[in-house]
């Protein structure tokens, strides 16, 4: 099961790596981004940009030396996980670099491009140093005060836009609850995995719910209210959703106890209602989401989300054409917030689509690394951080096109911000080492790298079992 | 917790099944929509995306496109802002178009379906072709003429050529600069807010979009509507008219300010301007004769475009005979638009016939290819060609020996009518001046030009105010540009 019991493996046996497989993706994928950066060019001054090599050559080595450290580190790793992270940070730095050509006075895309190169950096260090993701299950308590501490801290430097979440030191400026993602969830899976028999059949049963004994339930969720109610102190409603969503959605898995999910919901429903109902930050939004057009109405011009929704609404099925729609019209929060919505213009609904696939194959990835792997904690950190991507996309795509109340948050890869950038560089590093774990083959075991769930390692199914303690 | 992991999967599925439906309703179903609300800046973005096509005048455009960089990139330009500014209107990214830049916007932005190779696809696509140009009827002389004429002073003159009816001049005055409201920002919207409070209106289109009373120009209406009508057969035998005149079922009397006007004939009448006669004969032709009459030559018509609209000239349907008399003579609610009298000018020097009036003569493509030319059409029958015979001569006179002796031009046959209508609460408003007129050279069969002139000069002293002092000059260099320029 682990890497040196491995050896014993009979050297004759060669099982598929897929390495090859991964290689020619990412050339795909940074020929795309480079087709996409020339398109603009294009599109915008009718030539091809100065830098077109530069940044294809900056792409592509980034993404080969992205490669090796996965070939030589994590072979078995699944093969979509990198070339689709590329794709997506190619394209993001397309759309930025785009949008820099309409805002003379900002330019984004080379910073977002030294950021990039730092993410790949922390990627290739955590697929070099971490050999296997278990010991982070140590550092768990490490984390999460940590995870704290970075929340907290930015209380103590200036608001910008109205949140206080960055801490601004010399030009830069991060977003420390990004980081605070990863390191709350090592701690949940981690917690979780220790305690889940304990969470799923001790304590008092009321109605249908098992209730856990507050020792074991009580750490996890004042750690839990602490991070949300730093979060509503400093206006992050986005994130505070997301580790309310990751919350319950680890909970879940680990205890398999579907009352959970429903004192979820309805948690949910209580906190946004009364939250959209008293504060007034939150209570704008939420107007705004169910009358986007009312300040046209009012004669005050389109909100940002009526502009959103003319973006999208502008690209239609095929789009403009990158370079060639008016996104720019959003203003404030174009290349951050409301990048997809250039996306939607200039790549129309056929391209957003592929964007949504590229996303859902990401998260469907880490999904069936947390399936495959046989240690608890594994599976609960790989299914953790792929909702983490799941939750952040639909928060932060449903935002703009719409459908929920909108919520400042960073679409993965896509959006100008270092730290998400940098953040999501780990999340697939992370991925990448357990999916490497996940589908490296086991002694005796038959060929091929889709490795069935192994289900006598496993907990009883609590549904079958009745609730019986081990 | 395998299923667990696989029922958080099957959440997620149904989180990106719940943001692809959502796109495809605002990307494909809601779309169109979007696309249309006032709010959404694409449609205006791409319209100042091309330059604009040009206005021309005779071969030479008075408008012009800058490229400014900016968002909406093409900005308008005008070159002699203020003395077509009563032909151009703006064409303003901020406050939208009038005049000829609003009614021909379809040709000047591309839209329209004449300058797309295959019109039906066109429509169907909306596809834009480069912008159309639009050449006008007016003539530069004839212009600088009337806006010189003018020189600042409150009024307007109007140019017809009588045989097409196409629009020689179109001045009002005072004028702005129409490229003061080009683009967008502060020094627009400052400007825009100056001229909309200037006591002076330049921005009012005073050629067509303003109405005075015609005063004694009205006549030549009445004239017709007489003559026409068979009330008077012989234009010199005398007319039982007492001076001055009762007005009918009333104790008012109508006096003239003119001598000789007791029984005068009706060429006398106009030839000194008589009140009485002519309102005694606008009383006799009754009430539908005069409506009928005033009708021939376009009161009461609101739906008159050039292609801009044209403000309806009024003569009321439903009068006392006292006020049916005042009318008669231009006063009481009868009032016309300065076009409106040229157009009376027009219809006598053109034999009766009305032809028209209209200010676009040809349509262009981008190239310059004409793809729609402006028929002459006529409007309508005015008067019998006798009558018109008649009412030439009497203008000669009102020019060679009565009050318009300051329009007459050396070796030319100018005919012409003064005014001087009371206008105000008891008729103390400095009176409006009117001068309308037509010129034929000696060599041409017919009349080459009509002019309508009116002067409204609240700086003069009233007792001062004269349509043959102040309008009638204005008149004369109209016409002699328009016959320097025939030649």
């Amino acid at each position: 099961m682990t890497a040196t019991t491995a050896d014993a493996r009979p050297p004759e046996l060669r099982l598929p790596k897929r390495r090859g497989v991964e290689l020619s993706l990412l050339t795909g994928a940074v020929i795309i981004s480079v087709y996409g950066y020339t398109a603009v060019g294009l599109a915008r001054s009718g030539a091809v940009p100065p830098d077109v090599l530069g940044y294809g050559a900056g792409l592509g080595l980034l993404s080969l030396l992205a490669h090796l450290a996965v070939r030589f580190r994590a072979p078995y790793a699944d093969p979509l996980l990198l070339p689709i992270a590329v794709l997506l940070n190619g394209l993001g730095l397309v759309l930025i670099y785009r949008l820099d050509l309409e805002t003379p006075k900002d330019q984004a895309a080379t910073t977002q491009l030294v950021w990039s190169t730092l993410g790949v950096a922390f990627f290739i260090a955590v697929v070099v140093l971490l050999r296997d993701h278990r010991v982070l299950q140590r550092y768990a308590y490490l984390s999460v005060a940590t995870a704290l501490v970075l929340m907290i801290v930015p209380i103590f430097f200036p608001a910008v836009n109205g949140a206080k979440i960055w801490i601004r030191a010399g030009g830069l400026s991060f977003q420390p609850g990004e980081f605070a993602k990863i390191l709350l969830a090592v701690f949940f899976a981690a917690y979780l995995a220790a305690n889940r028999n304990a969470l799923a059949y001790t304590g008092r049963r009321i109605w249908k719910l098992q209730l856990p004994t507050g020792r074991v339930l009580g750490p996890i969720v004042a750690i839990w209210l602490i991070s949300v109610g730093v979060l509503v102190l400093e206006r992050d409603l986005g994130t505070s959703l997301l580790f309310f969503g990751l919350f319950v959605i680890m909970l879940y898995v680990a205890t398999g106890r579907t009352g959970w999910i429903a004192v979820g919901l309805l948690l949910a429903a209580a906190g946004a209602f009364v939250v959209g109902s008293f504060e007034p930050h939150v209570h704008s939004r939420v107007e705004d989401w169910l009358n986007p057009f009312a300040t046209i109405e009012a004669g005050q011009g389109p909100s940002q989300l009526a502009q959103s929704l003319f973006a999208f609404a502008a690209g239609g099925m095929l789009g403009t054409g990158l370079g060639l729609g008016h996104s720019v019209l959003i203003g404030f929060a174009a290349k951050s917030d409301f990048i997809l919505a250039t996306a939607g213009e200039e790549l129309g609904l056929a391209g957003l689509t592929a964007v949504f696939l590229l996303y859902a194959l990401l998260v469907a990835r880490g999904y069936r690394a947390g399936l495959a792997l046989r240690d608890p904690f594994g599976r609960l950190l790989a299914v953790g951080l792929a909702s983490i991507l799941a939750l952040q996309v639909f928060v932060i795509a449903g935002g703009v096109t719409g459908l929920i109340p909108l919520t400042g948050m960073a679409m993965p890869f896509l959006a100008q911000g270092g730290s998400s950038v940098v953040t999501n560089w780990i999340i697939v590093a992370l991925l990448i080492r357990v999916s490497d774990v996940a589908r490296t083959p086991r002694p005796g075991q038959a060929e091929g790298d889709v490795i069935a769930p192994v289900v006598e390692e496993d907990a009883p199914d609590p549904g079958r079992l009745g609730g019986a303690g081990r | 917790m395998i299923r667990c992991i696989r029922r958080a999967a099957a959440f997620c599925l149904l989180l990106l099944v719940a943001l692809l439906v959502n796109a495809a309703r605002i990307q494909l179903f809601e779309a169109s929509s979007l696309d249309d609300n006032p709010a959404n800046r694409r449609n205006t973005i791409a319209r100042y995306d091309q330059a604009r096509g040009d206005i021309l005048v005779g071969d030479e455009p008075v408008t012009g496109s800058e490229d400014t960089g900016e968002q909406l990139a093409h900005e308008r330009t005008y070159r002699h802002g203020p003395l077509y500014a009563p032909v151009t209107g703006y064409a303003s990214q901020t406050y939208g178009t009038s005049l000829l830049e609003n009614a021909e916007d379809d040709v000047l932005n591309g839209t329209a379906s004449v300058l797309a190779p295959l019109p039906l696809w066109g429509d169907i696509t909306r596809s834009r072709q480069p912008g159309g140009n639009v050449v006008t009827t007016v003539k530069a002389s004839v212009q600088r003429a009337a806006y010189e004429g003018l020189a600042g002073r409150r009024g307007a003159a109007v140019a017809l050529d009588p045989a097409t009816g196409a629009i020689l001049a179109l001045v009002s005055s005072p004028s702005y600069d129409p490229q003061r409201l080009s683009g967008t920002g502060p020094s627009v919207t400052g400007a825009w807010a100056e001229l909309n409070a200037a006591a002076s209106r330049p921005m009012l289109n005073r050629a067509i979009r303003q109405t005075y009373p015609p005063g004694s120009a009205f006549k030549i209406v009445t004239a017709a509507a007489a003559l026409d009508a068979g009330v008077v057969t012989d234009p010199d035998a005398a007319t039982d008219t007492p001076s001055p005149y009762v007005l009918p079922g009333t104790t008012t009397t109508l006096p003239d300010e003119a001598r000789g006007c007791e029984e005068a004939s009706l060429a006398e009448a106009i030839r000194v301007s008589c009140n009485t006669v002519m309102a005694h004969l606008g009383v006799q032709v009754g009430l539908d004769g005069m409506l009928e009459a005033a009708g021939r030559f376009g009161f009461n018509d609101d739906g008159l475009r050039i292609p801009s609209g044209v403000s309806r000239s009024n003569f009321d349907s439903d009068m006392s005979d006292d006020q049916l008399a005042q009318s008669s003579i231009g006063q009481f609610d009868t009032t016309a638009t300065p076009l409106q009298m040229a157009m009376v000018a027009s219809a006598v020097a053109n034999g009766g016939e009305l032809r028209r009036p209209h200010l676009v003569d040809r349509i262009t493509d981008h190239d310059g290819r004409t793809v729609r030319r402006e028929g002459s059409d006529e409007y309508r029958e005015a008067m019998e060609p006798s009558t018109a015979r008649q009412l030439q001569r009497m203008m000669v006179d009102v020019v060679e020996n009565g009050t318009g002796t300051r329009a007459a031009i050396d070796g030319v046959r100018v005919g012409g009518k003064t005014g001087t209508a009371q206008h105000g609460v008891d008729n103390t408003g400095t009176p409006y001046a009117w001068f309308i007129s037509w010129a034929q050279d000696p060599g041409s069969g017919d009349p080459a030009v009509a002019v309508a002139v009116v002067v409204e000069d609240a700086a003069a002293k009233r007792a001062d105010v004269s349509g043959g002092g102040n309008a009638a000059p204005i008149a004369r260099a109209v016409m002699e540009a328009a016959l320097g320029g025939a030649e």
